[in-house]
């Protein structure tokens, strides 16, 4: 049996803690638990990403992100600490910032999870384009601002970024920061994120047009 | 999987025939995976790295009149391999759209050290940038024949040689050279283009691996896969002990795992790790697999730490001795005398250290995220007991490292489960790994004391101070085999950096003593991190010296002005000024009794050879004791900037790290084991906590490059303690500075 769905995690989380059989994780809005250290059996599973049924074999207490990572073959999503504390793994799951490295592929149903790889195809279903970009403004932005470094952590800054703008298109630096606080960049390139964020931002009336 | 091609040479003209393209992924039932780009070869007898003395080593010309640049740095995320491409297109005069880089590899890559240091573009450019000469001249000359016209009468514009009187007899490297070795030495003697025809170097020329690494195309070594692998995890106790007691297994009980029928423990000594080919089935194993650990409190504990290196056996070496600075203080105005401490701090890259290792009865290819490929070779080659030239290491990109993190750990523990197994195997550290099991920036105590004359001059200056050295064992060899932990205490970055204790400033009376701590016995593995100890050295000088100015009454920024007469200090120092806008007073003469108070700050240091200036803009919280810093400037003169784009990226980043250095991150553990092992225990800043940043690059196209990748690092970090002087009257004097220091400091003075 799947575990209940897994709530977005939107929210700092504060502290992890195994039972015998559970993994736990405390966040600020509230705790819920992330996997059975018992085996499900393999199972076959349909799930749908980037706009694209998939066949899996997997137990569907299987974290999503290793559905994407091994099975898919998708580098957008990528391991950073497996406890939903960095973003490093994050994914759109019916366009809500998910952390796919606690999401049970099993809980996952016939939701629409899109990955790095499929943001600019969603936005183009979003936004109504005719035509898919080759990139989201987010991503063209990251490129215009020279925001990166490394760039390990961008996979879940993009998706964060553009959940946010989906959401509010003109954000303030304010609502920015606040957005994007549970994304962790360790080589120091915030600031950057935030004038890439507010780029893009600035291109999204064009596009509504 | 085998090749009747063997060796470097070979390898290098396989290379050449797909003219340097690189095989990155392939189509599996619809699935992309990164792969490595070429086959695994067999090696035969012969040289063990690519000669250095051999113009093919550095570079090849392509039939398409393009280039491929043999890097012997890696990319970090620090542009470097777009910059030494600048370096290499403007001696060859091609442009950006016509060279490209050679993955490292220790099959065909020079071996140039370690990408650490701040040395790609220090070190590196000028031996790329001798190289592509050289490889011009060589091509001109081939020209020369080719058009029939002497050497000085060719131009080249894009890889087209043309004859200056006659530019219709044309012709292309490629066509002169086009995949074919040069075979001539590489002698370094070529003449260098001057830097007043630059046209490429200086230039803000984009970088090459942003497009795929925003896109998700870039493969990162924690994409790689290989056919046929197993996911493998290690097994430790969370979180490391003393760097000498390692860990001992007193029981491993295999059938904790019996539900994971395709889980492989395996085990040498004491190194366990668990295979599997699911790898949800491999971290759930390598989780739930009961091992006991002997419990060994070897450790002081934080609380401890301090307290034992002072009581240490230490070996001292005074570094530096000039003037008389016992008769300097006595003879001075005013004297300070504080001791200072500073933490063990982590690399903790974003994404943890991944490899991956497939060992043969005779060889083995490992591919990991490597500052070092040739030293992580041979360290490899010592724990397979294998020949050297047997082991091939290749590069990928894995998350910034900033310095010796867990990759050689990782890239030997997957070697070991590889030849144990028979078979590839993946191995991803889990976060406590990474966090727990590294080799951690050591902690550093120092004892300063400096004096200043009536007239605002420092006359006396002494740094004691004390650190351990660098492991030279990683763990995964310690447990497997049994080697003795040993460490390296000497050399530059493990002890005191002459040049960054004072010696920017004009003191005629000065003392540096180092004392080398053992660190092998009750200390946690340490190794380089990113400017190694620099931020310690400069939270303790740069404190003294804004002390110093304080007491004799002087602005801080005036008084380094008035205490220091070299031009490229002053350069960062007067940048940085002008850029905060800075206007003089006293530090904490605008003392409020408000319950948030703002202060500015200003610092100066370097690395190893630029030159860096910060001044930090804070608010302290006195009710929480949280301190948030507002806006930071840094100014850095790193000589000729090959891209001043790239170093602004790289003072924004420092100047965010140092923050996060400066007010949040310290490694905890207790008297068994390191307890920081995820980003709560661990906290870095955050984005609701990044500073405003203002990076301003001193271009000095008469200097040579230095190093940009570290230097400003430090000096933003003290320049944020002088702001909390400046905002509160009160010094802290033991970092991170946190909100439980803050209010212990904020009490003591109150």
């Amino acid at each position: 049996m799947a575990e209940p769905a897994i709530r977005p995690v939107e929210t700092r989380v504060l502290g992890i803690f195994f039972s015998s059989d559970r993994q736990f994780i405390v966040g600020s809005k509230g705790t819920w638990a992330i996997a059975r250290r018992k085996q499900d059996s393999m199972a076959q599973l349909s799930i749908r990403v980037n706009e694209r049924m998939w066949k899996i074999i997997a137990t569907p207490d299987t974290p999503l992100l290793y559905v994407l990572s091994n099975e898919l073959g998708l580098q957008g999503p990528r391991f950073g600490c497996g406890l939903a504390q960095c973003g490093s793994c994050s994914v759109l799951v019916e366009g809500i910032e998910t952390r796919s490295c606690v999401t049970l592929v099993g809980s996952i149903g016939s939701k629409s999870v899109t990955t790095l790889e499929g943001l600019s195809s969603w936005f183009a279903r979003q936004k109504g384009l005719s035509k898919v970009p080759a990139l989201h403004p987010v991503q063209q932005a990251m490129i215009d601002e020279q925001a990166l470094q490394c760039g390990y952590c961008y996979n879940g800054m993009i998706i964060k970024a553009a959940e946010l703008l989906s959401k509010v298109s003109q954000p303030s630096e304010a609502q920015i920061r606040s957005a994007m606080n549970g994304h962790l960049c360790r080589c120091g390139t915030y600031p950057r994120i935030t004038k890439a964020i507010q780029r893009a931002s600035r291109m999204m009336p064009e596009v509504n047009k | 999987m085998t090749s009747s091609l063997t060796g470097a040479a070979f390898a290098r003209r396989d290379f050449l025939k797909g003219g340097g393209a690189l095989i990155i992924g392939f189509s599996l039932c619809g699935a992309v995976f990164g792969q490595e780009g070429v086959d695994f070869v067999a090696f035969a007898a012969g040289p063990d790295q690519p000669d250095l003395k051999q113009l093919d080593t550095w570079l090849a010309i392509h039939a398409n009149n393009t280039a491929t640049i043999f890097l012997g740095y890696v990319e970090l995320g620090q542009g470097s391999s777009t910059a030494l491409l600048q370096i290499a297109a403007e001696e060859l005069d091609l442009n950006m759209n016509q060279v490209k880089s050679a993955r490292l590899d220790t099959n065909w890559s020079p071996n140039q050290g370690a990408t650490a240091a701040s040395a790609a573009i220090a070190r590196g450019g000028p031996r790329i940038r001798a190289a592509a000469a050289e490889a011009r001249r060589a091509l001109l000359t081939l020209a020369s024949k080719r058009l029939n016209a002497p050497v000085d009468r060719l131009a080249v514009f894009n890889g087209m040689v043309s004859v200056v009187d006659n530019p219709t007899r044309t012709v292309a490297y490629g066509a002169l050279l086009g995949d074919k070795p040069f075979h001539v030495p590489f002698t370094g003697t070529a003449p260098l283009k001057p830097v007043s025809a630059y046209k490429v170097v200086g230039t803000r020329v984009p970088r090459n691996d942003i497009p795929d690494k925003v896109s998700g195309k870039h493969v990162y070594i924690q994409h790689v896969r290989m056919a046929g692998m197993l996911h493998g995890r290690v097994v430790r106790p969370r979180g490391q002990s003393a760097y000498a007691a390692g860990a001992k297994v007193l029981n491993v009980d295999e059938s904790s795992v019996r539900n994971f029928p395709n889980a492989r423990i395996v085990r040498r000594r004491d190194f366990i790790g668990v295979v599997a080919p699911n790898e949800w089935d491999a971290i759930r194993a390598a989780e739930q697999l009961k091992v006991t650990w002997e419990v060994m409190p070897a450790l002081p504990g934080n609380a401890g730490v301090y307290d034992q290196m002072r009581a240490a056996k230490t070996t001292d070496v005074i570094l530096k001795e000039s003037g008389d600075v016992e008769a300097a203080l006595n003879g001075s105005a005013h004297v300070v005398s504080q001791t200072y401490r500073g933490p063990y701090q982590a690399h903790a890259p974003f994404g943890p250290a991944c490899a991956l290792a497939r060992v043969s009865a005779d060889s083995a290819l490992v591919m990991c995220s490597t500052q070092n490929a040739y030293d992580t070779r041979g360290k490899l080659a010592a724990v397979l007991g294998m020949p050297v030239g047997k082991v091939r290491v290749q590069y990928y990109e894995g998350s910034g490292t900033f310095g010796r993190s867990c990759y050689d750990d990782a890239a030997q523990a997957a070697a070991i489960l590889s030849q144990e197994v028979g078979k590839p195997v993946r191995i991803q550290f889990m976060r406590w790994d990474e966090l727990g099991w590294d080799n951690y920036g050591p902690a550093h105590l120092a004892d300063v004391r400096a004096g200043v004359d009536a007239n605002g001059a420092v006359v006396a200056y002494e740094y004691r101070g004390w650190q351990h050295g660098w492991s030279t064992t990683e763990s995964s060899q310690q447990l497997a085999l049994g080697t003795p932990a040993g460490d390296s205490g000497d050399g530059t970055a493990r002890q005191l950096n002459k040049l960054n204790l004072g010696s920017m400033y004009d003191i005629p009376n000065v003392r540096l003593v180092n004392h080398q701590l053992p660190g092998v016995s009750g200390y946690l593995k340490g190794a380089n991190l990113r400017s190694p100890l620099d931020i310690s050295f400069s939270f303790a000088s740069e404190q003294t010296i804004d002390e110093l100015a304080y007491l004799a009454g002087f602005d801080p920024y005036l008084f380094r002005q008035s205490n220091t007469t070299d031009s490229r200090w002053l350069g960062v120092l007067n940048a940085v000024a002008q850029a905060a806008g800075w206007t003089p007073r006293r530090a904490a003469s605008n003392l409020s009794d408000a319950n948030v108070v703002t202060g500015r700050g200003i610092a100066v240091g370097t690395h190893l050879s630029s030159y860096a200036a910060a001044i930090a803009e804070i608010e302290v919280d006195k009710h929480t004791g949280r301190i948030v810093a507002k806006r930071m400037y840094g100014a850095l003169d790193a000589g000729l900037a090959v891209n001043a784009a790239f170093i602004e990226n790289q003072i924004s980043g420092m100047l965010v790290q140092a923050t996060s250095r400066m007010l949040k991150e310290e490694v905890t553990f207790n008297n068994t084991n390191v307890t920081s092992l995820d980003w709560n225990s661990y906290p870095i800043l955050r984005f609701e906590e990044y500073p405003e940043v203002t990076p301003i690059v001193v271009q000095r196209m008469d200097q040579k490059s230095s190093g940009a990748g570290e230097e400003a690092l430090c000096s933003a970090a003290a320049a944020i303690a002088n702001a909390f002087f400046d905002a509160t009257g009160v010094r802290l004097r033991e970092y991170p500075m946190t909100p439980k220091r803050v209010l212990a400091a904020l009490g003591q003075a109150g």
